[in-house]
């Protein structure tokens, strides 16, 4: 290792993950966040104040009135080409979805970040992964999707946050970072990402050409809305949209797997119910059981064709959430019936065991 | 070498801290930890807890049914954890206003009256800190030295000097702790 390399290096901190998302967010370029307290996110806000980056970075951090207010907020700042974002929990983030179906369609990119908690309604604070359908199946109205990636560790909340902010101006999208309040809450270790520093005025014209800046001698005008009357036209923006969303499905998916090369049951889960997951995949091949566990990262693009890839030489599959059952329908779409899908879920901000998922996995599919 | 530790009592007691601090010192040895605590409402008033995993290998889940070794502060985490225990496991409670005592047998239980000592010693304040090293005579799953030094890492500077006040309440905790089986 240089001796550059050296002085670079990182050191290893122990942190929540909602703190690790705050750090993050200043250490990538972040010109600012807009967000309204909530558990169990609300360290989020309260550790971008206790960092103070208007300070250093000039990062701007704004508690706003509401939920629908800091939203709002993104989009103006990301319509100036800003790098913006927001955080909530499952209610404030049922509040945003006009916002965020008005940023697809005046297109532009922003980063949302939702720390999941037990619903409907208020519901618990307790952590929940029932916002998956609102996430990725569209909660706001009109055709439209976002890249949803779904940490399962404090490092990969610190990752996530940067990646997402790369993939929304890549694609000119907002991007989804669907968390629950276990990774929001838990601390591990992490190691956070490089400082970049946040762009200036003339990167902000290079990288975004369709911001709206001012107009310059000679150009158009920039217009941002997702207004457009003409029906032929407003067909042409959601052709746009569809092909970048089948080019996300090409590029952007992502996933991890452990123990799968020779398992003969494949366990699907996202988040913590991943990581109790993995610990029922140790479990079970303690006892003998060929078991395997495929962690899709994005949820949207879904991992299908890994799936379908196990087909031919598993046994069956178990999906495991904190939901009465939102992604095993995917998982279903993805495997086309060749083999068995089961699921296991717990509700209402309940985390269910290692044990737990084990005992589904020899009810359901082994017998 | 992997441990799963539970410890529960009520809000106020330094339960979370007390994981931060173990936490702290699994990461000074250069060990995987995670630490998850209940945030709920029993945060606010009942009792709270914290599940703490120090690790030579990446740990799974952060969310366990079983546990090498609980430390109970309350009657109601007595309840809930002390069948939990893993069979050999450890059970270090501290007995101030029980009425139903541990009565498993295939588990080590120790007792630590820290918080009569501490009462009657002016030490509320590093009470966890002598529960903790009653715990490290017991169980000693990280060295005193990284205990410090995760220690420093996880109080404000402004609280530095309270360090060696610390130190002590880890070593009166060793000579308190006693075993009951």
């Amino acid at each position: 290792m240089s001796n550059s390399q050296k002085q670079h290096k990182e050191e290893v901190r122990l942190m929540k993950g909602n703190e690790a998302i705050a750090h993050a967010a200043i250490r990538c370029g972040c010109d600012g966040y807009f967000g309204y307290p909530i558990t169990p996110q609300s360290e989020i806000l309260e550790t971008l104040v206790e960092l103070e980056p208007w300070k250093t970075t000039g990062m701007v951090v704004l508690q706003a009135e509401s939920e629908t207010a800091s939203i709002n907020m993104v989009y103006g700042a990301a319509g100036c080409g800003k790098k913006a974002m927001t955080s909530s929990s499952s209610p404030g983030v049922s509040l945003m979805q006009e916002g965020i179906s008005y940023m697809v369609g005046a297109e532009l990119p922003g980063v949302i970040v939702n720390v999941m908690r037990g619903g409907p309604g208020l519901g618990t604070i307790q952590p929940s992964q029932a916002d998956y359908f609102q996430t990725v199946k569209g909660g706001g109205h009109g055709d439209y999707k976002m890249i949803t990636l779904a940490p399962a560790s404090v490092q990969e909340m610190a990752d996530f946050t940067v990646l997402a902010f790369d993939l929304a101006f890549k694609y000119r999208n907002p991007t989804m970072v669907l968390a629950d309040g276990i990774i929001g809450q838990m601390m591990e270790k992490v190691v956070l990402p490089p400082f970049q520093p946040r762009w200036t005025e003339e990167e902000i014209r290079k990288n975004t050409p369709w911001a709206t800046l001012g107009k310059q001698k000679n150009s158009k005008p920039n217009v941002i809305t997702s207004l457009e009357l003409r029906s032929e036209e407003m067909e042409k923006i959601n052709l746009r949209l569809q092909s970048r969303y089948r080019e996300m499905e090409k590029n952007e998916v992502r996933y991890e797997e452990i123990m799968c090369e020779d398992a003969e049951y494949i366990i699907v889960a996202f988040g913590t119910t991943a990581r109790v997951s993995q610990k029922a995949v140790e479990l079970a091949r303690a006892e003998g059981i060929k078991a395997g566990l495929l962690r899709p990262i994005t949820l949207f693009p879904y991992p299908s064709e890994i799936l379908m890839s196990y087909t031919s030489r598993i046994k069956g599959i178990l999906t495991v959430e904190m939901s009465a059952g939102q992604m095993v329908e995917d998982v279903k779409l993805s495997v086309c019936g060749k083999v068995p899908v089961e699921f296991y879920g717990r509700m209402g901000g309940i985390v269910p065991s290692p044990n737990e998922v084990l005992d589904a996995l020899k009810e359901k599919l082994i017998k | 070498m992997t441990e799963e530790i539970i410890i529960s009592g009520f809000g106020g007691q330094g339960v979370l801290s007390m994981g931060k601090i173990l936490a702290y010192s699994g990461l000074m040895q250069g060990q995987e930890v995670s630490w998850m605590p209940s945030y709920g409402p029993e945060q606010r008033g009942g009792t709270a807890n914290v599940t703490v995993i120090l690790s030579d290998e990446r740990i799974s889940s952060p969310v366990l049914n079983h546990y090498d070794t609980a430390i109970v502060l309350n009657q109601p985490s007595l309840e809930k954890f002390e069948s939990k225990v893993k069979p050999g496991g450890t059970l270090i409670y501290d007995g101030n206003g029980f009425h139903k005592f541990p009565t498993r047998k295939d588990i080590n239980i120790y007792r630590i009256d820290a918080i009569e000592y501490a009462y009657a010693n002016n030490a509320v304040k590093t009470m966890n800190m002598i529960i903790l090293g009653g715990l490290l005579k017991v169980r000693p799953i990280v060295e005193i030295e990284n205990v410090l030094k995760g220690l420093k890492k996880s109080l404000p500077e402004r609280h530095h000097h309270l360090l060696g006040k610390n130190e002590e309440a880890i070593r009166i905790g060793m000579d308190l702790i006693k075993k009951e089986n």
